[in-house]
């Protein structure tokens, strides 16, 4: 119908003969006919509202399955960025507990710790634990010496006698006596330091051997090869010593340490005048495992400790120069420094490397677009297909068959017709929402309902039109030479009802980019880590995203809206073409 | 022409018949597992009294889950005939009572959007008609299939964007005023009516390029007819001939397009209503919906069924009214 009518289009010069003398179908007559294809080809072209729709569609097209090709960039690639955020690095605490140096030749074990504080708390001097008895003697603030003692010799009734084989020296017994005389605890004899203690009626007078120190400050030596040195026995029994007497030096393995005080803090120097060790009640350590903290930079964090600062500055060994923030929480300090991170770049605004910024993943919006763009318009062209497949049986049936099986068909689409869609689509989407459908099952599942959901009207218009070519005379005609009727259907009716098929696809692709959208944007749609245009619009609706990344929305929402134009104008100028009395 | 409207009844029954079944069917057929998460979502709803078996039980007595489909469907009909919807998941209330709460939102802002949309429409497409092919039928043309072709998220989130955003002349969601309830009675209804701006707007837009169009389309129609050519043949004045007789033979097809239309307001405004967040018919389904609130959401697709079936009928009507060369057929 719509060819026969294109032929005689009164409006195409080369088809008015010029005289009804040359109406004969010569072959020179044939030349300058155009074929009905050609008539609706250029009819379209001269529509420029059709033609700007055309090129929309080409460029879209072009942007969605070429763009991702070109861009650099994947579909889910994050980009990350370097941002410096203060981050605690050490801690810092007043020791409060004793450290031990035990003497290489003997033990001071956990158990005989205890006793130790025990004694320390009750203002006993002597102490013993196990088998074993201890004395301990305050050499200096905090630092406290801790010999064993051995039983030489018992005074009974004002008489000494020996322990255990013990041959007392001459003179012992005077000694003893001026002591006890003097109410003194020890007294010494030939070089050898008795200790006198009480158990009921019976001073126990005992020799004593010193098996550990207990302070309260911290060694740190300034080489690494040092640390066993700094740590022995000797060295901190001589260098507390020192320090206690007020000396400032001593001298160690034949080595001469000088004792420096300054600002509350130690440094024992070495015979070159070198820095040695440094000493402090202060414990600073790294919070972070693996990371080693240099001497240098102990020192500095005690210093500003001491003196109540809140920052100071450090170089390290690399010259590089870095604050740090003293925080005090309780008795903790906590040093802080600007440490760079790395973070998911988000929200960026436009650059030359992402000229559409980045989104709410750190992703990079155009390329998002883009494979965006591919989804929806893929979801458009298989529910189109959809619809045309249901659509055209349904119609083709009905139209060509007619009577009863028509109006059955055509109750039921009207049936069909009455349900509405939206509800559906949103509940067909909640519940993928719930059973939580794969991002990809799910894009094939939504194709589908919007397929099965809008075949309606594709059959009535197959149907109106099969109806009206059924009495056309080339129907008349294959019915009389007994074309077969699958042959008379596919063969001649369905050619015949292409172009409006055509047109009406067309149209109702806008149609499903739209729906589609809208679920996308409401969430219902297509998932991440897969985007569609729809979905990338979905952030806006967070207002204060909307306000602020302008980025984030109006390229999304542009591109629906340009795409849906070009099939509104080229399903319009194809319309016209087709059938130009309805032309506007 | 009483034989065809009675005809007409019995085949609008017919099909919310077979639709409510159809729709009763897709939404028994979803996955019986989403059915009780929704019943362990609501039981643990503070606002829901029952348990999740007592949930599971009403579920099994409003919609006879234990039962087959087709029993099913004829006690969940039994029930709404007697207009007993259930009581809707989300709002724990009666279905019906939630929808009389909130209809007029709706009914306020379709009324308001379509006599704005005739307004705006029918005097730009009989312009557009009257001057074919000028730059004034190209703009017009150009300006409604943009209204067709913007999605109506786009087009609300740009109202907003620039409206309520940038220069700050609207609330960017809500029916009603911060300081609504401290108001005197007109106070309110002028602050609803300003609530109400951008979503008519949003509607309008939408809905106001395609009755253009066919505004348009028609007019040229009537426009080639033979009595136009009369009319003008006979001398009578170019206002005449377009008022009086063009344009009284453009309003067959309208009237019929008005009523096609109401249907399509509702399930239109749901997109809309639910962007600007206006308790109405719309949003509220949408959110009842979204939460699997079976009962509303069966409610609200035989509510639309029966309006479809309602305004095929009045547009039938009203076609013979209008047109009495169909009241003698």
């Amino acid at each position: 119908m719509s060819e026969l009518e294109a032929t005689n289009f009164p409006a195409e010069p080369t088809q008015s003969p010029p005289s009804h003398q040359e109406m004969a179908l010569d072959d020179a007559r044939r030349v300058k006919t155009l074929s009905p294809g050609m008539l609706v080809f250029k009819r379209f072209i001269r529509n420029k509202l059709a033609v700007l729709g055309l090129v929309i569609l080409v460029l879209m097209f072009l942007f969605s399955f070429v763009g991702p090709f070109l861009s650099p960039y994947t579909q889910t690639q994050v980009f990350y960025k370097q941002d410096t955020i203060s981050k605690d690095y050490a801690g810092a605490i007043y020791n409060t507990e004793l450290r031990y140096s035990v003497h290489p030749s003997s033990s001071f074990e956990g158990g005989d710790r205890a006793r130790f504080l025990l004694a320390l708390g009750k203002g006993e001097t002597v102490f013993s634990s196990g088998d074993r008895s201890f004395a301990f003697f305050e050499e200096g603030e905090g630092f406290y010496r801790i010999a064993e003692l051995e039983n030489v010799a018992e005074v009974m009734l004002g008489r000494v006698n020996p322990v255990g084989g013990y041959t007392l020296p001459p003179g012992f017994t005077e000694a003893f006596e001026a002591a006890d005389a003097a109410d003194e605890i020890t007294f010494e004899l030939n070089g050898e330091t008795y200790v006198l203690s009480q158990v009921m009626k019976t001073t126990h007078i005992s020799t004593q051997r010193d098996v550990a120190i207990a302070s309260y400050s911290i060694f740190d030596a300034y080489r690494a090869e040092d640390n066993s040195l700094v740590g022995s026995y000797d060295f901190r029994l001589r260098s507390g010593m020192a320090n206690v007497n007020d000396e400032t030096s001593f001298t160690f393995n034949n080595r001469e340490f000088q004792i420096v005080e300054h600002e509350g803090q130690v440094t024992i120097l070495d015979d070159q005048g070198e820095p040695f060790a440094e000493v402090s009640d202060i414990i600073v350590n790294p919070l972070d495992q693996g990371e080693f903290l240099s001497v240098e930079f102990k020192a500095l964090a005690r210093e500003a400790i001491n003196n109540r600062e809140s920052e100071f500055e450090f170089t390290d060994a690399n010259g590089v120069t870095t604050e740090y923030d003293i925080n005090r929480v309780n008795t903790n300090y906590y040093i802080k420094r600007e440490t760079t991170t790395t973070l998911i770049n988000m929200f960026e605004f436009p650059t030359i490397a992402h000229p559409l910024g980045l989104d709410n993943n750190g992703m990079d919006m155009l390329t998002r677009l883009m494979y965006g763009g591919r989804i929806s318009l893929m979801v458009g062209f298989v529910a189109v297909f959809i619809e045309l497949i249901i659509g055209v049986t349904i119609g083709g049936i009905s139209g060509y068959f007619g009577g009863w099986i028509d109006t059955a068909l055509m109750r039921f689409v009207d049936l069909f017709n009455s349900i509405p869609q939206m509800p559906l689509i949103l509940i067909f989407g909640s519940v993928m929402d719930t059973l939580e459908v794969e991002p990809m099952q799910r894009m094939f599942i939504l194709m589908a309902i919007l397929g099965l959901l809008g075949w309606t009207g594709i059959a009535r218009v197959v149907r109106g039109q099969i109806l009206s070519l059924r009495e056309q005379d080339f129907m008349v005609a294959t019915e009389a030479t007994g074309v077969r009727t699958s042959r008379k259907i596919f063969r001649h009716l369905v050619p015949n009802v292409m172009p409006i098929l055509i047109v009406t696809a067309t149209g109702s692709l806008g149609g499903l980019i739209i729906t589609e959208a809208t679920l996308g944007f409401l969430g219902l749609g297509i998932k991440y880590p897969l985007a569609s245009w729809g979905s990338i619009i979905n952030i806006s609706s967070d207002a204060f995203i909307m306000g602020t990344y302008w980025f984030m929305w109006i390229p999304a929402g542009a591109l629906i809206l340009l795409t849906v134009l070009g099939f509104n104008f080229v399903g319009d100028g194809l319309r016209d073409a087709y059938d130009p009395r309805m032309r506007r | 022409m009483k034989n065809f409207i009675i005809r007409r009844i019995i085949l609008g029954l017919f099909i919310t018949f077979f639709g409510a079944m159809l729709s009763y069917t897709v939404i028994r057929s979803l996955p019986t597992s989403y059915v009780e998460s929704v019943a362990r979502q609501r039981a643990s709803n503070p606002l829901s009294t029952k348990t999740y078996q007592e949930w599971i039980t009403e579920l099994n007595q409003v919609y006879g889950l234990d039962k087959g489909i087709i029993p099913g469907f004829f006690g969940w009909l039994g029930n709404a005939i007697k207009g007993d919807f259930g009581e809707s998941w989300h709002y724990a209330v009666p279905v019906t009572e939630k929808f009389s709460e909130v209809i007029w939102v709706s009914i306020i802002l379709n009324i308001v959007t379509t006599l704005v949309q005739f307004f705006i429409a029918i005097p730009l497409g009989i312009l557009a008609a009257r001057k074919q092919y000028s730059r004034t039928d190209y703009a017009i043309t150009f300006f409604a299939l943009m209204g067709i072709s913007l999605p109506t998220f786009f087009l609300a989130t740009i109202l907003k964007y620039v409206f309520a955003i940038k220069l700050q002349w609207f609330d960017l969601y809500g029916l009603t005023g911060r300081f609504h309830t401290t108001m005197t009675s007109f106070e309110q209804t002028i602050d609803i009516a300003y609530h109400l701006v951008l979503p008519v707007i949003t509607l309008m837009m939408l809905s106001v390029g395609g009755l253009m169009r066919y505004t348009r389309t028609n007019m040229l129609e009537v426009l080639n007819s033979d009595y136009i050519r009369t009319a003008r043949a006979k001398g009578l004045p170019e206002k005449v001939v377009i008022n009086k007789h063009a344009f009284r033979n453009t309003l067959i097809p309208l009237v019929t397009s008005l009523s096609g239309i109401l249907p399509g307001m509702f399930t239109g405004a749901m997109i809309t209503e639910t962007l600007y967040q206006i308790p109405g018919i719309g949003y509220i389904s949408y959110q009842a919906i979204i939460r699997g609130d079976i009962p509303f959401a069966m409610f609200y697709m035989v509510f639309l069924i029966l309006l479809t079936q309602v305004s095929i009928l009045v547009s039938d009507i009203l076609y013979a009214i209008v047109d009495p060369r169909i009241r003698v057929n």
